[in-house]
């Protein structure tokens, strides 16, 4: 027979074993990685070891660059966001209420988002330099298509018998907005802004890094031409934090917001 | 959890509040394209009367109930509320085969929604309160729709209906997708409820024992005509198995089935 204490205690051992479990792998690479670095298998051009990363990462924090350069990175992604986000929040709301705008426009738009739109880039600077105006327009355009499409799914895929419940009880138009077509909508929302916000990154990453002279893309091509590769592995590391906090409040948002579906609770 | 039917008190300000409309419907008629669903039907149904309309799919009995919740106009005839031909939507409340409640709003909310003719104030949430105790969810206000069974859920459209003191309450199966037992027990709470509050009930039903177990007055729709008009003058609360009972059912169902 087991004593009580092994019974108690299994359970226990067991939980902490697999959350460490996910966290083996990544370490064991590190680990070889900074092994490989060591004993010179991997040349420092080409990767330097995880220490110096490290130390790269110290001294851009401490010069104050880096900061200086992800608060412009940030603002030129959120400040694109918002331009495309709001327009195409806009239009799909609009078109999934309105018949006539959406036989007016959608298929247009349908058109237009076949091109991609990393490809107007040698366009884009020939219009804008390589300005603010030019990351902007960018990130705009690329965050615009999948908020629009999803915000344009989710109030055309709103319950009909909910619709028609709001109608027979006497709500007004205005009250079906805001508490059917809006909240219904809202899941679909959510899926076209966490889509919208790997677009928001990956777009600036591209135009910072083809043309700017601050940001993180910025940084990360001026340490490639002093040969600075720690240097440019911190900021494609920067990159990748940014991006997954970006999704980590987006989804906090979502489970805030979406709490009366037992999908999202449960997470 | 499962509060029991017999605790709900009913309050004796709202029995006042909400007496019957009658109805009165002259040559009503309505088509779907070339499709005539109801051919003029003339009927009176007077204040405060238990209806039961039955008949098999497709007889336009579900297009009836939504000429007479206003969801749709008839393309000839009239329908007279209370003697007013216009004007009476709000008299009227429709309570539909599924709960069909908002699930990104709790129970109290949902109720109010009952009230989206009046103007907000703190006042809809106690008359959301009560119309939640007279369908024995008291406690239950803040939970989300999600969370309740398929006889709670129903008991809350019931209370959204009820919130507004409608004057007539139409119900399309209202308890058609529910078991056997849950379905007992809300029969018996939409006749204690007609009981207290004395509202003009339309039940459109196929189950036609539930029709006998109901109604005062059964209706047999068959291709778009009133086939069939029966009072049922049994006393309440009716027992299952009752002999009198059984027979008009089996009057019903013989002409439903053409036997």
């Amino acid at each position: 027979m087991p004593s009580r204490s092994e019974i108690d205690e299994k359970p226990e051992g067991t939980h902490t074993m697999s959350r460490a479990l996910p966290w083996i792998v990544p370490l064991a690479i590190l680990l070889l990685w900074q092994a490989a670095s060591q004993f010179g298998v991997l040349a420092d051009q080409i990767m330097p070891a995880p220490t110096a990363v490290a130390e790269a990462f110290w001294r851009v924090t401490r010069s104050g660059e880096l900061l200086r350069d992800i608060e412009i990175s940030t603002w030129r992604a959120f400040a694109g966001f918002a331009v495309g986000g709001g327009i195409g929040f806009a239009l799909g709301m609009l078109n999934g209420l309105s018949q006539l705008s959406e036989k007016l426009t959608d298929s247009t738009l349908q058109m237009v988002r076949n091109i991609p739109h990393l490809a107007l880039i040698p366009l884009v600077i020939l219009w804008f330099g390589i300005g603010e105006e030019a990351k902007l327009f960018l990130v705009a355009l690329g965050v615009f298509f999948p908020i629009y499409v999803n915000t344009l799914h989710g109030v055309r895929s709103v319950d009909r018998q909910l619709l028609e419940m709001g109608r027979a009880y006497g709500m007004s138009e205005r009250a079906i907005f805001w508490r059917v077509v809006f909240p219904g909508a809202l899941p679909s929302i959510f899926v076209g802004l966490r889509y919208g916000l790997g677009i928001m990154w990956l777009t600036l990453i591209v135009a910072e890094t083809i043309s700017a002279s601050s940001g993180i893309g910025f940084m990360a091509m001026n340490a490639r031409e002093f040969m600075m590769v720690d240097v440019v592995v911190v900021s494609i590391l920067i990159y990748a934090a940014l991006g997954k906090l970006a999704d980590s409040v987006a989804r906090l948002l979502e489970r805030t917001c979406l709490a009366w579906n037992p999908v999202y609770a449960e997470l | 959890m499962n509060v029991s039917i017999l605790d709900t008190t009913p309050d004796t300000d709202l029995r006042q509040s909400s007496t019957g409309s009658p109805v009165r419907l002259r040559g009503v008629t309505k088509t779907f394209g070339s499709q005539t669903v109801l051919h003029g039907i003339d009927l009176d149904i007077p204040a405060g009367q238990f209806v039961a309309i039955v008949g098999r799919s497709g007889c336009g009995k579900s297009t009836l109930l939504r000429l007479l919740a206003g969801l749709d106009r008839p393309t000839a005839g009239t329908i007279e509320i209370h003697g007013l031909s216009t004007g009476w939507r709000d008299r009227v409340r429709l309570m539909f085969q599924e709960p069909r409640l908002l699930p990104w709003q709790r129970v109290a909310p949902n109720v109010e929604v009952g009230l989206s003719h009046a103007e907000a104030g703190a006042d809809r949430r106690r008359q959301a309160f009560e119309a939640l105790g007279q369908v024995g969810l008291s406690g239950r206000e803040k939970e989300w729709p999600a969370i309740l069974s398929g006889g709670q859920k129903q008991r809350v459209a019931l209370a959204r209906a009820l919130v507004s003191h409608p004057r007539i309450l139409a119900f399309d199966e209202p308890l058609g997708a529910l078991d056997a037992l849950t379905r007992i027990e809300m029969q018996a709470l939409i006749e204690q409820v007609w009981e207290d509050k004395g509202f003009t009930a339309i039940v459109v039903t196929h189950d036609v024992s539930e029709a006998v177990a109901l109604a005062d007055r059964i209706l047999l729709l068959d291709a778009g005509r009133v086939a069939m008009d029966v009072m049922v003058d049994l006393p309440r609360p009716r027992r299952h198995g009752d002999p009198v009972a059984a027979a008009i059912e089996g009057q019903i169902l013989d002409r439903l089935l053409g036997r």
